[in-house]
Parts: structure tokens; C-alpha cells; sequence
């Protein structure tokens, strides 16, 4: 699905590696995990595949299905099937929630040379999935994100996401700002999407939000590449003795 | 040439038969006072401080020397209105005007025609009133050559709004001057759209009396239009005004508008958003004086400039002495779409009594690049994203408009004309 290699990305502004050499290959289905430490650059490696910009890629590779996704813009790369769930999503006053899902949607639609949804069956797909995320229907019709609070914020991004149906679903720091009954139910939301044809990589410090939404993979990321890949139990191994160990194990 | 019209104002004035034609009494004299305010105070010139930045010369050149190309209009407010009255290439189109419940309507020509009429102790009054400190003769001038105009006398609580639909093709210099008179306790809103000539100087002059309430939604539309626009409104106690104009289209325009709090515990908000490119060049002047305690005012512009077009403001409060317990409040912003665009703002405030609140601010600002972003990663393409971002930007001044209905009329609106742009 995803093939990342020897990306190498630095920021644009300043002279500052970031990125320094990463190799992963995500497979159709699977829920890989990318834990490390602050700094070790796992948020800089989500954005430089959504496009995000001030970033420079210096050397290697990402392909979506084959397609290059460093060449295309950000619209053409959710096109192609790749989704960003934001760490800190944005408040856009004065745009209502349900018209930003619509321009979302029909736009989506409208690159891949689809034809449009219904404004019927959109409002019906809109509504049970919201139902489904806990998501009242007044949070619709508000601006996009603004006054929901961090639990709202994060369900919104599911909501996006359940809508967009991508292929390729990018999970930054979701847990980040999430009490214990929002995390279940944001995950809930994930794992409701998850299929043999769908991959996630899910961006996290911690190894709580593996208990909910469950890895196939997992990998450590430090100073910006990936130091070592292993099954669920590597997240608890971090959970229990921190990264030092696999820092230093790797040094 | 720009010096000639105000010397000879009056004399133009007596010698212009079709304004004396059948003229009442109160007409001639509300005329004659306004040339001799023309006169007295001269025109316009660039050096003048509140000309600083827009040039007068549009608004005084002899001639219109351009032709304006028919445009397709929105229909925009369509829905529960009390009345639509129409008026092509600046003069008013119905011949009979229509009855509403809570409020009489007449034209200007109609009551010139007669020796007394309740409009002589309005016309002229809140524009005379408002040439200090601050000179408007064009507003004067129009005051002593407009022919064509509505009278609405509002005795009621006027449920729906009544509108004015201009429409205008053709190479017409117009001057067209309304009245409202809002009566105790009464309540109307007025909503304007279009454009009445290729170059139009509008007054619309309105006394809101005890515990009286009037709204204002103004849609500029239209291509090459030049407009000068002037509200002149004075407040009894306790009573609303709200004025809302949204701008897509026009080269030069300049929206005036001059209100006075007189009475106790009375409410101002005078607010704006325009959008334009190119050699659009769009000014808000206002001045909100603060006559009495308890009051409060708002202004609100916002202005959306792209490819060379250029914003003003100048806002000024002034609070008098004894004004206390004032609360003015005044925010100007613009979002500049590229490096070409200029916003120039000139906010004042001039406080006279001890125990007042009054802010202001100002901003310019590029397309928020996170917000850009998280747009796009959704798939929303570049420029619809830029839209969407410009609709954001100007919903909070739209949320100055009270009735949701028209408030949610003009957001459609706005959509739709960043759809075509």
C-alpha cells in the first residue's frame, strides 16, 4: 500500500534534519504503530506525506499504490486514498461542518472523476455515521471545530475519515488530549473502518491507545529513523522500561 | 476642473427647471440650504484629510467616461419581504407604491410636489447636522439635487423586510436620496441591492426615535460602478440601528456613514465586508458619536483584496463629554490574497468622558497556511480551499446582522459569487 524509502526530509527555513533515512513498507489491512520519543520526528514524517509545506524532502521515496506521492498536492494525495487525522485539528469559523464535508467529499469525488454524491444520500451517510461516532447533530451545523472540545475535535476527525474512506489512514497523536471514555470511542470509530483492504499507521507516545486499537506491527522511531520493528509486545516492552533500552541497544 | 460645480451650485440649482417643476415649499428650502452648505464648504479635495486616501475625483469628474456592461445579478432576498420596490438606471420604476401595515412609502418626487409634507423636518436635518466636524458636501450636494428617493414613515412594527432592487445598464449618473423615519416603538428593515447608476451618490438619511428599531442589509453589486454613499443616522433613546453592506463588485466606492447616539441606553452597529480585485477600491468612512450615557457601537469591516485592489477605513469615535458608560467598540481587517493588494486603515478615537470603554483594532493578514492545509489534506483543492477560507474570514462581520435568515441569505450569496470569481 505504502512504500517509504531512505526518505531523508529537512525543514525548509533552516538548516535542520529531520527525517534521516526512513524504510517502511505498510502492507493492504494492516495497523502498523510508529511509537518514539519527542523529537525523534514520527509528526514530520505525517506531514511531509499529506504535503505539508516548509518541509524538504532531500532523498528517497514515497509511493501510494505505486503513485508518487512527494510529486502530487495535498488535494490529489487524499485523492489518490490518504488520510491525515490531525494532532491538533483546525478551527475554520464561519464554515459549517457539514459544508466542509460535502466540498471534502464532492471534491474527492470530482479529482477521481466520480460522479457526485446526492445531497440526499450524503445527509443519510453523514447522519449514521455522526450516530455512530456519538457525534450530535447540532455539531454539524457548527463551524468546523470551533468550541467542540478535544474529544469532539478528535471524533470530527473520524468522521472525516469514515466519509472520506481512504485507503491509507494516518493517525497523529489521536490519543493526545483524550480521557479514557473519548480514546475508546475514537478507537471504536477506527476499528470500525478497519479492513483487509484499508491500512492505518497510527502515530503514538503511548502504548494505551494499542490497547484499543491493535497493531500488527509496531515500530520505534528515533532521531528521525526507524530503529527497530516488532510485533504488539514492543509496545508494551516501551511501556514498561521506556526507549532508553532500545536506544541504547541500537547505538 | 473640480472647483467650478460648488461655486455655481445655486445658481445651477435656480436654473435647473426640472428640480422646481410643481416644487413645494419645504423641498425649495431644504435644497437651497444644502447648495448654500455646498458652497460654503467647497468640495472635496485630495489634500483633504478624510480624502487622504481615496481620491474625490472620481465622484466630481463632469463625466462618466465609461460604459458599464449589462450584468447578471443573484437574486439574493427573495423570501418573505414585505415589498419590493425596483428602481432602473436610478429612478423609481413603480408608479404606485404599495401599502404596508406600520409603514407609508412615498417617493420624493411625489411630496416635493407639495407645500408641507412631515419629510421637511427629516430631509436635509441629520445630513446638515453631520458636516461637522467633518465636511461631506457631496452628501449636501445631493441633498440639494436629488429628485428621486423614498419616504418611510414607520409607525409600526413592519414584520418583513421591504426592499430596494436597483438595476442599472446604462451610462446614468444618478442621485437618489431616502428618508426613514422610525417612530417610537416601531421597527422596519430595509434592505438595499444592486446599483442605481454607473455613478451614483445615495443619502439615506434616518431618524430612529424612542425605543424605535431599524436594520439595514445593503448589497453592492455591479462591475465599473462608482458609488458614494452616505447613511446619516440619528438615535432617540433606547432605540437600534444596524447597518450591514457587503461589496463583490465597483471600482471606486466610498460608504460613509455618520450616526449619532442622542438618547440613552441607544445601540449602533454599523458593519461591512467587500471583496474585489484589480483596480476595485473600496473605502468605509465612518463616525459614530456618542451623544449620551449607556450607549454602545460597533463596527465591524472586513475587506478581501487580491490583484492590486485597495481598502480602506476610517473609523472614528467620539465620545462627548458626559457620554458616560459608553461602550465603543470598532475592529478593522483585511485579508490580503496576494502581495499587490493594500489595506490602509485609519482608526480614531476621540474620548471626552471619564468612564467609558472603547476599543479598537486593525489587522492585515495572508490566508492562514494551516488552515490551508487542512483544507487541502481533505481534498478540497487549492482554490476552493482559498474560497472557503475568504467565507470564513467574512462570516464574522455577517454575524452582525441579526436575523439569521438574512444573514444565512447573504452567506449563500457570498458562495455563490466566490464560485464564479
Amino acid at each position: 500500500m505504502l512504500e517509504i524509502k531512505n526518505l531523508h526530509v529537512q525543514l525548509e527555513e533552516e538548516d535542520k534534519k529531520i527525517l534521516k533515512g526512513v524504510n517502511l513498507s505498510l502492507e493492504a489491512g494492516k495497523v502498523h504503530a510508529i511509537m518514539g520519543p519527542n523529537g525523534s520526528g514520527k509528526s514530520t514524517l505525517s506531514y511531509v506525506l499529506s504535503g505539508k509545506k516548509g518541509y524538504e524532502v532531500t532523498a528517497g521515496s514515497a509511493h501510494l499504490e505505486g503513485n508518487d506521492l512527494l510529486a502530487m498536492a495535498p488535494e490529489e494525495r487524499a485523492a489518490a486514498g490518504l488520510f491525515l487525522a490531525f494532532q491538533y485539528p483546525v478551527e475554520i469559523p464561519g464554515v459549517g461542518n457539514m459544508t466542509f464535508l460535502r466540498s471534502a467529499v464532492n471534491s474527492q469525488q470530482k479529482l477521481r472523476g466520480e460522479p457526485e454524491m446526492t445531497a440526499g444520500d450524503f445527509l443519510k451517510a453523514v447522519r449514521a455515521k455522526a450516530q455512530n461516532l456519538k457525534i450530535e447533530p447540532d455539531m454539524l451545523k457548527r463551524p468546523v471545530n470551533v468550541g467542540f472540545s478535544g474529544g469532539e475535535k478528535k471524533r470530527n476527525e473520524i468522521l472525516q475519515m469514515a466519509m472520506l474512506q481512504p485507503k491509507m489512514c494516518i493517525l497523529d497523536e489521536t490519543d493526545s488530549g483524550l480521557d479514557v471514555d473519548a480514546m475508546k470511542l475514537v478507537s471504536q470509530g477506527v476499528n470500525a473502518l478497519r479492513d483487509n483492504k484499508r491500512t492505518f499507521l497510527v502515530i503514538t507516545h503511548y502504548q494505551r491507545l494499542l490497547d484499543h486499537i491493535k497493531p500488527d506491527i509496531v515500530h520505534i522511531m528515533a532521531a528521525g529513523k526507524i530503529i527497530t520493528s516488532g510485533g504488539p509486545e514492543l509496545a508494551l516492552e516501551v511501556e514498561k522500561n521506556g526507549y532508553a533500552d532500545l536506544l541504547e541497544e541500537t547505538a | 476642473m473640480a472647483s467650478s460645480p460648488s461655486s455655481n451650485i445655486s445658481k445651477k440649482l435656480c436654473l435647473d427647471e426640472s428640480l422646481w417643476a410643481n416644487c413645494g415649499q419645504w423641498i425649495k428650502n431644504a435644497r437651497l440650504s444644502a447648495a448654500k452648505r455646498v458652497e460654503g464648504q467647497g468640495l472635496p479635495k485630495r489634500r483633504d484629510e478624510y480624502w487622504n486616501y481615496t481620491r474625490p475625483d472620481a465622484f466630481l469628474k463632469e463625466k462618466i467616461d465609461f460604459d458599464v456592461v449589462s450584468n447578471k445579478s443573484f437574486d439574493i432576498f427573495s423570501n418573505n419581504l414585505s415589498t419590493v420596490i425596483d428602481y432602473e438606471d436610478g429612478v423609481l420604476k413603480e408608479k404606485k407604491l404599495p401599502v404596508i401595515p406600520g409603514c407609508s412609502i412615498e417617493s420624493l418626487q411625489d411630496a416635493a410636489k407639495l407645500d408641507e409634507h412631515w419629510a421637511g423636518a427629516v430631509y436635509g436635518v441629520p445630513e446638515a447636522a453631520g458636516q461637522d466636524p467633518v465636511k461631506r458636501s457631496l452628501a449636501a450636494l445631493n441633498t440639494a439635487t436629488a429628485s428621486q428617493g423614498l419616504l418611510l414613515l414607520v409607525s409600526g412594527k413592519v414584520k418583513n423586510p421591504i426592499k430596494i432592487s436597483a438595476v442599472s445598464n446604462g451610462s446614468i449618473d444618478s442621485t437618489i436620496h431616502h428618508i426613514v423615519k422610525v417612530e417610537p416603538g416601531a421597527e422596519v428593515t430595509l434592505i438595499e441591492t444592486g446599483h442605481y447608476g454607473a455613478r451614483a451618490n445615495v443619502v439615506l438619511e434616518v431618524e430612529v426615535e424612542k425605543d424605535g428599531s431599524f436594520h439595514h442589509i445593503r448589497v453592492q453589486d455591479g462591475q465599473q460602478h462608482n458609488s458614494l454613499t452616505h447613511i446619516f443616522g440619528r438615535l432617540g433613546p433606547n432605540s437600534t440601528f444596524k447597518s450591514f453592506t457587503l461589496s463583490v463588485g465597483g471600482t471606486v466606492t466610498r460608504n460613509e456613514c455618520i450616526l449619532e447616539l442622542l438618547g440613552d441606553t441607544s445601540s449602533a452597529t454599523v458593519a461591512g465586508a467587500c471583496i474585489g480585485d484589480d483596480k476595485f477600491h473600496h473605502d468605509d468612512t465612518v463616525f459614530v458619536t456618542h451623544g449620551a450615557p449607556n450607549c454602545e457601537s460597533r463596527q465591524v469591516f472586513k475587506k478581501v483584496l487580491r490583484d492590486g485592489a485597495v481598502g480602506v477605513f476610517q473609523g472614528k469615535i467620539l465620545v462627548k463629554e458626559g457620554a458616560q458608560k459608553t461602550d465603543g467598540y470598532q475592529i478593522s481587517q483585511s485579508l490580503l490574497l496576494d502581495d499587490n493588494c493594500q489595506f490602509l486603515a485609519k482608526p480614531e478615537l476621540e474620548i471626552y468622558a471619564d468612564d467609558v470603554v472603547c476599543s479598537h483594532g486593525s489587522t492585515s493578514g495572508a490566508i492562514d497556511e494551516e488552515a490551508l492545509f487542512y483544507l487541502r489534506s481533505r481534498g478540497v483543492p487549492k482554490t476552493k480551499a482559498i474560497d472557503l477560507l475568504t467565507l470564513s474570514f467574512i462570516a464574522e462581520s455577517i454575524e452582525e446582522v441579526e436575523n439569521s435568515e438574512l444573514a444565512d441569505a447573504l452567506l449563500m450569496y457570498l458562495t455563490a459569487v466566490l464560485e464564479v470569481r
